[in-house]
């Protein structure tokens, strides 16, 4: 199954970059890869929409930067899940439940 | 968000711009590596792997242009919209927010004017180039008795310039220079200038570039060379227009023709003085001895030298000195090595600046402390809008406003009327120190160079900045700390909480406290000026004395006889004139800033300790002068031109030195003294009572008043000499009217129509000007204190009027209860008591810490004096009855029915 890459709906970048992180730290092409690969192929998360966020959520206290050395030896700046970023996690897990659910219910109505 | 890490970030992004930036590049080319890594694994070409790489990236500035977005972005458009929302407040509350603004203004404005006077002042270099480098030349002389009564130690002599000038080993250039006046003849009407005696080196060393023209050469400053003199800019402008074509133009300059070779620039002064005319000193070599010792030198260290090498220097060239140079024959020229001179120099600016710093420091800190009490009663406003607030606060926090963005939204209001005040505030001060340049003490060095700066402006930026968040923080700390309150709803029956009236009541307690500081201070001042002003300064009815100068170059008269007639003639004119009572002249007044002379002087048949007799001052005073000046005769009499042409040995003494010398005024009468071995003894005819001469709050130095005409002690052949240049003092009741001077003037030409009159003005005037520093902090501290007060008055109004408003139900039923009136009134004026009786006790030993840096300025008062330190309690504690009395009384008058409806 290949399925045509959506848009990504607003909100959800976050709560899939948090989500990606949760098996460990990874730097930006990785957590690139990863979403891609939970997501089934659904969602491909371009460089010019997934940097901004990585520095809004470094910001926000939710995710923390450092410089390490990536498989292939190459220096590149990783990411991982700060206690935050876990709650935060934790958050929009929930609130996503609740959304998908009402649509979901939506949707069914006649 | 929460506010640490958005703040964190904030500044990262501020202050580490550059690095983020660079960190931000790193990341985005590692990954555009990365993926190339990945495409060549993929099987392609390096070619094609890094083409698709770039496409999917989408370019690297794109992307940081996106990241960049993000960073300032959000931030950006949050704060926009709550200064939209601050200014919608503001508008709401058009009464808070004009009386708040204005506090500000006048606060922020008193501090930016006087830190712009304090940084010109204190903290900015001389105007020359590389001033850092520039000394002053002062020598310590702890061996020559009496020397501590000069003001700042021992002055250079000729000889000692051209030692230290020829020898030394640190500095780049060093002069010697002495202010001085001359008439300048043979334009228009002749007049006095100001001149400024400067030799080779003061130029080189102050290295300021001439307007026009050139410096002065090694050929002007030979005695036998060419006659030169260069402008000021100020004299160019006011003599000549300000005319290019001046160089090369003769002027007479005490009827010696001299050519003007330069102009200096604007703004130029030498060290701190404002001159006319800069002439050559052109000394002579073959003609100086040891002494005399009577002038500045200032030299421009070599780079990399320091003070204290200099000194090491110089102190090694003093035994040169005294071998290289005597005071004529039969002398020992190392009769100086009693003196133990040795060099004491200080930089240049310390010398300008000289003793006003603590003036000025004392009134920063008054300013800054009326700043403190203007912040306290803002915050204290602010406290009492924000708990009126509380609901619309509540309601933002219930739907979702975090705790940091609602602290923020407070903080960013705060810091806009901050600055608002701040901007108000640069008018008052650019005001201020218009008023300040007006009316300011004349010895306040550098007043002629403020004006508004960017370091001025800077200060004042901070001050908005640091006021906005000061009184701001106060309410956002109470609100961060009443967020458990369950805030709507509940202030309909809240009455006020112990916790919030408390920090009010702090701020209450720290108004009152600084207020007492300022009054303190300001009484202290208002004790010393009346302290100063009953000391008996040796002259009396000072406003019916004229004064003027009159000096008589010898290249006009050289015949020093000549010279006494003349000036004998123009006294008799004077006093011809109607309604003259006295007239006498000296060669130099009390409290003229100038000394005429010091010198050893030997008491008969007495013996001094290491042979050598003390220095004293020295004056020179025609008959009658002590009568025109109100300066009493104690015993004995006064000089006769009989006297004086007669040149009887006769010399007249202040009474200090006539009670140390021979016990009383009336035994001195009939003893004799002398200077040296070769003068003969001089009798003592009369003692005067004692002139302080250096100002009121200087203890008055014995004086020695020798005839204005007498035997040179000076010259190895018998001479006679009498001081040129002298200052005439006129008593009489129409001083200060235009037509008496010019009556005056008149005399003065019908005895040589080429004689100036110059530095005319009343005793008055002089006495004045030698309480101008303690006048001016008077001013100051009185303006501070009584805004003090004022503010705090209001600031106890305030919070009890504040406290009546909500706690009006309350007393409803306490009236309901059969509370008495007075009993209602009592309880609130106690709690004002209260507040103000601590807030005395913290200021007591504020004050008290306080005066002791206050020392310098006082007077004939104690830094504790009780007299001060009971007094301003009172004041307070009545001014804080009287706040609170008018609010209680209002509680006290409520209906109570109306008042348990309140709402």
């Amino acid at each position: 199954m290949n399925p045509e890459p959506t848009t990504l709906l607003q909100g959800t970048l976050d709560l899939l970059i948090l989500k990606s992180l949760v098996a460990g730290e990874k730097h930006g092409l990785g957590i690139s890869h990863r979403i891609r690969q939970i997501s089934g192929g659904t969602f491909v998360v371009k460089p010019g929409s997934l940097f901004p966020a990585l520095h809004r959520m470094e910001e926000e206290g939710w995710i923390s930067a450092f410089w390490g050395d990536s498989e292939n030896n190459r220096r590149a700046k990783y990411y991982r899940l700060t206690r935050a970023g876990h709650k935060q996690l934790d958050q929009e897990t929930k609130r996503w439940g609740r959304i998908s659910w009402a649509i979901a219910r939506a949707l069914e109505a006649s | 968000m929460p506010l640490v890490p958005m703040v964190r970030g904030f500044f990262r992004n501020l202050f580490f711009a550059r690095r983020v930036e660079s960190d931000l590049d790193r990341e985005i080319h590692s990954h555009l590596e990365m993926l190339i890594d990945e495409n060549l694994q993929a099987g392609m070409s390096l070619e094609q792997a890094q083409r698709t790489a770039r496409i999917e990236l989408g370019g690297v500035d794109q992307v940081k242009e996106q990241v960049h977005e993000v960073q300032m972005g959000n931030w950006l458009h949050s704060v926009f919209s709550d200064c939209r929302f601050a200014l919608r407040q503001f508008r709401k509350n058009p009464g808070f927010t004009v009386i708040a603004m204005l506090t500000l203004a006048l606060g922020i404005g008193a501090n930016s004017a006087v830190f712009n006077v304090v940084n010109r002042v204190l903290l900015n270099p001389l105007p020359y180039p590389q001033s850092d480098r520039l000394i002053a030349l002062w020598l310590d002389a702890p061996g020559a008795g009496g020397l501590a009564n000069f003001s700042s130690g021992l002055e250079l002599s000729p000889s000692m310039y051209m030692t230290f000038s020829d020898h030394n080993q640190t500095l780049q250039s060093v002069g010697i220079w002495t202010s001085g006046n001359a008439n300048v003849t043979g334009v228009a009407q002749p007049e006095e200038i100001r001149t400024a005696l400067v030799s080779d080196g003061i130029l080189q060393t102050l290295e300021v570039p001439p307007l026009l023209g050139r410096w002065f050469s090694q050929a002007d400053q030979d005695p036998r060379g060419s006659k030169t003199i260069m402008l000021s800019y100020g004299y160019w402008e006011r003599r000549f227009g300000g005319d290019p074509a001046v160089i090369g133009r003769i002027l007479q300059v005490d009827a010696q023709p001299r050519e003007i070779v330069g102009v200096m620039p604007r703004g130029f002064r030498m060290v701190d003085r404002d001159f006319d005319l800069l002439i050559p000193m052109a000394l002579d070599r073959a003609q100086q001895k040891l002494a005399p010792f009577g002038y500045e030198g200032i030299a421009r260290l070599r780079p990399g030298a320091s003070l204290a090498q200099a000194d090491a220097d110089i102190a090694r060239l003093i035994s040169v000195w005294m071998d290289s140079w005597s005071n004529g024959p039969g002398t020992n020229p190392h009769y100086y090595e009693r003196w133990r001179i040795r060099p004491n120099f200080r930089s240049l600016k310390q010398q300008v600046i000289g003793n006003i710093s603590s003036v000025l420091w004392v009134i920063m800190s008054t300013v800054g402390i009326v700043l403190l009490i203007a912040c306290t009663n803002i915050a204290n406003l602010l406290l009492v809008r924000t708990e009126s607030r509380q609901q619309e606060l509540s309601i933002r926090g219930a739907l979702g406003a975090s705790r940091g963005r609602i602290a923020r939204q407070l903080l960013l209001e705060s810091g806009l009327l901050g600055f608002a005040g701040g901007a108000l505030g640069v008018a008052v001060a650019y005001a201020g120190l218009r008023g300040l340049a007006a009316a300011g003490p004349a010895d306040l060095p550098r007043l002629s160079e403020i004006a508004l700066d960017a370091r001025s402006l800077g200060f004042t930026f901070a001050l908005s900045a640091f006021s906005g968040l000061f009184f701001g923080s106060i309410p956002v700390w109470k609100y961060a700390r009443a967020t458990g309150v369950k805030g709507m709803g509940t202030n309909r029956t809240a009455t006020t909480s112990r916790a919030r009236q408390s920090s009010r009541n702090i701020l209450v307690i720290a108004q009152v406290a600084m207020a007492l500081v300022l009054l303190v201070s300001a009484v202290l001042m208002i004790r010393t000026f009346a302290a100063l002003s009953t000391v008996e300064p040796g002259f009396s009815a000072a406003a019916n004395v004229q004064t003027m100068h009159i000096s008589i170059p010898d290249t006009l008269i050289s015949n020093p006889v000549l010279v006494t007639h003349t000036q004998n003639n123009i006294a008799g004119q004077i006093a011809a004139i109607p309604g003259v009572s006295a007239v006498g002249f000296a060669s130099a007044l009390p409290m003229e800033g100038a000394d005429p002379n010091w010198d050893e002087l030997a008491v008969e048949g007495k013996n001094y300790d290491g042979g050598e007799p003390p220095l004293l001052m020295f004056n020179y005073v025609s008959p009658d002068y002590f009568k025109t000046m109100g300066t009493r005769l104690i015993a004995g009499r006064d000089f006769t031109w009989t006297d004086i042409y007669g040149l009887r040995p006769m010399v007249i003494v202040s009474e200090n030195f006539a009670r140390d010398s021979w016990g009383s005024a009336a035994a001195a009468v009939g003893k004799r003294v002398r200077q040296f071995s070769n003068m003969p003894w001089h009798e003592v005819i009369g003692v005067v009572e004692d002139v302080r001469v250096h100002g009121v709050d200087q203890s008055a130095p014995p004086i020695i008043y020798w005839p204005a005409m007498l035997n040179d002690p000076y010259t190895a052949k018998p001479a006679i000499a009498g001081p040129n240049a002298v200052t005439f003092a006129i008593r009489s009741q129409l001083v200060g009217e235009q037509e008496f001077i010019t009556q005056v003037q008149n005399a003065v030409w019908s005895v040589n129509p080429e004689l100036p009159l110059a530095f005319v003005r009343t005793m008055q005037d002089i006495y004045s000007r030698s309480l101008a520093r303690t006048s001016f902090t008077l001013v100051m501290l009185g303006i501070a204190g009584s805004l003090g007060l004022a503010l705090s008055i209001i600031g106890i109004y305030g919070v009890i009027s504040y406290a009546v408003s909500q706690r009006t139900r309350e007393i409803g039923i306490r009236l309901a209860l059969g509370a008495q009136k007075h009993e209602l009134r009592w309880m609130f004026v106690r709690s004002a008591l209260a507040l103000a009786g601590v807030g005395i006790a913290v200021g007591l030993i504020a004050a008290a810490a306080v005066a002791q840096f206050m020392k310098a300025l006082l007077f004939g008062v104690s830094p504790l004096d009780p007299w001060t330190f009971i007094l301003v309690p009172i004041v307070l504690t009545a001014a804080a009855a009287l706040a609170s009395h008018v609010p209680a009384r209002r509680a006290s008058r409520l209906d109570p029915i109306v008042a348990l409806r309140y709402e």
